[in-house]
């Protein structure tokens, strides 16, 4: 009886949440806007109560999963009873309904932590920033509730048994990948909250940028955590291998980090230099566009891939209406409201300041090139011009070269000064840099087998171009200091979250650069017996079996490898996977995963005669995609635990040390 | 002022040069990598271009798929019902490839009117049918529907 409770328990929540968002929409901004700070004390119960009631409706749908309840439409669709309980917890998520209301309960969740920490904001400020957040809230529980509501009911026909969740994402990958991305996506909304907030405000100050960056820093790492995850589920469940596809759904998520690691970047010269102010404001706008169009992209249903779950056209068309609401009152409202152009600071072209331009514009021509591509075919599909994909080949071409660019000016960076440098003090101090990345980076790929190719030799160059400088720069730094202890203890944490961050890109480039071109892949057909070489390891298939999982029954093959001319050999257990419910078959691949190499091994067709078509490959420094993507969020991470951040009083002093 | 004033100049037409560039790139880079989409019987009727890469669709003819015993070279038949497109493709297929459901194909359209296969797609998920086949199936005259509850009731009979 209890059970059959849950869910309406869980709507009711939902409603009131949304009652709670719209007070905290109202009253907060217009006490803000007419000095009335009895209204504006509305807005940290307002949030506090959003996110405590969204937390329960969440709570409710999970129990109601836990616990097998057939009868709410969302379970039946998305569970089975025979699903283990960890993948009845993310099957939560790994549909249509329930990752909006777990987005909507992230919303709810930033907008609570902001209101913890928005004591130090002066009241109006915070109050504003609470009542954007609460706007964002209305729009998105307005969306749970009319079109996709996760406690819809199957009444009084309970179905038996549920259709059980979709076998790929049935994976460790699934329960970590979409709360980061979602973490950051939604993280966006409360720098562009802040944005808003000192526009409708008037305060766009040096205090602004410095209660703005910790937030989008903690959204970028987020993000950037999320797509990296995202890619590595994608090469090890997909089971072709590949990391990356340019599918319009990695898009949508690679557009807002693109503009977000610019925002992070005009924050920087904003905070330090109080130039760029407009820019800075236009990119928080245009960074949480980007993740709501993220959203309507993989929700809507116009593209199609696992990510969309939905084939529902009212729902894409709410989102449109949400997104076209968006990006329309925030770009009126900064037409109305921003800074008139003065440039009260002046800077030459040898500074940093005038290379973070350079990275800004880079940043957001990469946008713009991504976005064209994966908007061209839906807009000409839509304008009824004919049915046309944009392949990988296009993005490459744009995206290599644009990264490439970029990384030629990353180098001088974080060395040049703010306001001025003169050139010939810069080339002093980086030629013995990129002389040796230049040599280092032609020889490198030598080590690797003898085989030489000039992309490799490229993103290698690139890499050590980017971390090369960093090294001089700290080496000087630590000269300047009376010992190595104080000197390394000198360094502000968001001088090192910065170092972390772009060496971070520069173990990207590399895991790219020797991935993309030293990659051998091999198809063959195998039986018992049968044994192949790739890249130095044999293969051979010793045996074929079959075993029963708990969902799933599965053909099994056991892969003997062994390195050339080493004694020792292990073996590796590629899957076949039919999932009993959905009736749908699954690769599960076999890794032998290492720092500097993957063993790759995914198990075919069924050939009929006792042999199966393999798919073999060896992919060195994979991993180093991954890595780098850690580090850069762990940089992101750092950098926010600067002590500038931890202070009560904004006014106070800068602190010296650079930063990301 | 002059100086300051001149600078600016620079940095707008600078900027702006920098996003005619990119603009151009762009476009001659999209011109280059746009997959057209082509159903058998457009291919039939000779409108696709030969040895360049297009995309094609449609049901895969049930009875038509041929292995080859001693590698992973595989041709089977694509069909909108109108037309048919005999495609031939040498590696894996994806886990959903099966007679008589949707797939897509990446490739080039050979002289002797047979396609050669790069990609072959097919979606994780029972009743989709790629959208491409889908509008094909429709102009050909054929209900996409008509195959989906087919092919769920033929599911719905294994169990």
């Amino acid at each position: 009886m209890l059970i059959e409770f849950i869910p309406e328990v869980g709507h009711f929540a939902l409603i009131v949440a949304l009652f709670m968002a719209l007070v905290q929409a109202t009253l907060p901004l217009a006490g803000a806007t007419l000095r009335k700070p009895l209204w504006m004390a509305f807005d940290r119960p307002m949030a506090a109560g959003q996110f405590g009631f969204l937390l329960l409706a969440y709570l409710a749908l999970t129990l109601s999963y836990l616990l097998d309840d057939f009868s709410v439409a969302n379970v039946a669709h998305n569970s089975n009873s025979m699903l283990p309980w960890y993948y009845k917890l993310s099957a939560v998520w790994g549909n249509h309904e329930g990752s909006v209301l777990l987005w909507s309960l992230m919303l709810s969740g930033w907008g609570f932590a902001t209101a913890v920490r928005s004591r130090y904001l002066p009241r109006d400020m915070a109050a504003r920033v609470i009542g954007v957040l609460g706007l964002v809230g209305v729009g998105f529980l307005l969306f749970v509730l009319l079109t996709s509501n996760p406690f819809e009911r199957l009444l009084p026909n309970v179905p038996s048994d549920g259709a059980d969740l979709n076998p790929l994402l049935q994976d460790f990958g699934l329960i970590v990948h979409p709360p980061m991305l979602y973490m950051g996506y939604v993280g966006f909304s409360v720098v562009f909250a802040f944005a808003i907030a000192a526009l409708l405000g008037g305060r766009l100050d040096a205090a602004w940028t410095r209660w703005a960056r910790p937030w989008t820093n903690v959204a970028w790492a987020f993000l950037t955590v999320g797509i990296a995850l995202g890619s590595w589920w994608a090469y090890y469940e997909l089971g072709w291998g590949g990391w990356w596809f340019w599918d319009p759904v990695e898009n949508a998520s690679l557009l807002p980090w693109l503009t977000g690691t610019a925002l992070i970047h005009s924050l920087a010269v904003t905070e330090k230099r109080g130039a760029f102010k407009s820019w800075t404001v236009l990119l928080s706008i245009a960074t949480f566009s980007l993740s709501l169009m993220g959203t309507f992209l993989v929700r809507s249903g116009v593209l199609t891939s696992v990510h969309a779950f939905a084939n529902d056209p009212s729902r894409g068309f709410f989102i449109l209406v949400l997104l076209a609401i968006t990006v329309t009152l925030s770009l009126v409202i900064f037409a109305l409201r921003a800074p008139k152009v003065g440039y009260s600071t002046s800077f030459t072209w040898f500074s940093r300041d005038a290379l973070l331009l350079v990275n800004n514009v880079l940043l957001v021509i990469m946008t713009v090139t991504v976005l064209l591509g994966t908007l061209y075919p839906l807009i000409l599909d839509s304008l009824g011009l004919g049915k046309i994909s944009v392949g990988p080949p296009y993005f490459n071409a744009l995206f290599v070269p644009l990264t490439v660019i970029m990384c030629l000016f990353m180098g001088l960076g974080p060395v040049a000064r703010w306001k001025h440098m003169p050139p010939g003090e810069l080339s002093r101090r980086l030629w013995l840099a990129g002389a040796a990345a230049l040599v280092l980076g032609a020889l490198a790929p030598l080590l690797y087998r003898g085989e030489w190719n000039l992309w490799v030799s490229l993103g290698i160059v690139i890499a050590l171009w980017i971390v090369l400088p960093l090294v001089v720069d700290l080496v000087t730094k630590l000269r300047q200091a009376k010992s190595l202890k104080r000197g390394l203890s000198k360094q502000s944490l968001a001088y090192w979250g910065m170092w972390l961050g772009h060496v971070g890109l520069a173990v990207t480039i590399v895991g790219v650069a020797v991935v993309s071109h030293y990659n051998v892949e091999r198809n063959v057909r195998m039986s018992p017996g049968t044994s192949v070489e790739v890249a130095g390891y044999r293969f051979t298939m010793t045996s074929l079996g079959e075993r029963r999982g708990a969902n799933f029954i599965a053909d099994t093959s056991l892969i003997e490898v062994q390195r050339e001319g080493a004694s020792r050999h292990f073996t590796m257990h590629p899957e076949k996977r039919l999932y009993l419910a959905t009736r749908m078959p699954m690769t599960q691949v076999a890794l032998r995963p290492g720092l500097f190499r993957d063993l790759y091994v995914a198990m075919g067709e069924d050939l009929g005669d006792g042999s199966y078509a393999m798919r073999i490959q060896y992919k060195p420094f994979v991993r180093w995609l991954w890595l780098g993507g850690l580090l850069m969020a762990l940089g992101g991470i750092i950098a926010v635990l600067d002590k500038r951040y931890r202070r009560a009083k904004a006014a106070e002093k800068s602190v010296q040390g650079a930063c990301a | 002022m002059r100086a300051k004033r001149k600078q600016r100049l620079l940095i707008v037409l600078g900027l702006v040069g920098l996003a005619a560039i990119a603009v151009g790139l762009t476009l001659y880079a999209l011109r280059a990598n746009i997959n057209l989409f082509f159903s058998p019987v457009q291919i039939a009727q000779g409108e696709a271009p030969i040895e360049r890469q297009i995309r094609a669709g449609g049901m895969v003819k049930v009875g038509t798929v041929e292995r080859d015993p001693t590698s992973l070279d595989i041709a089977f038949t694509v069909t909108d019902y109108v037309g048919d497109l005999e495609v031939y493709y040498s590696g894996i297929l994806p886990d959903l490839f099966r007679e008589g459901q949707g797939v897509v194909v990446v490739g080039e359209l050979q002289a002797d009117g047979r396609f050669r296969a790069d990609q072959v797609l097919a979606r994780h998920d029972e009743n989709y049918m790629p959208p491409e086949v889908a509008q094909a199936l429709e102009e050909a005259g054929y209900s996409p529907a008509d195959f989906q509850t087919q092919r769920g009731q033929s599911d719905a009979a294994d169990e």
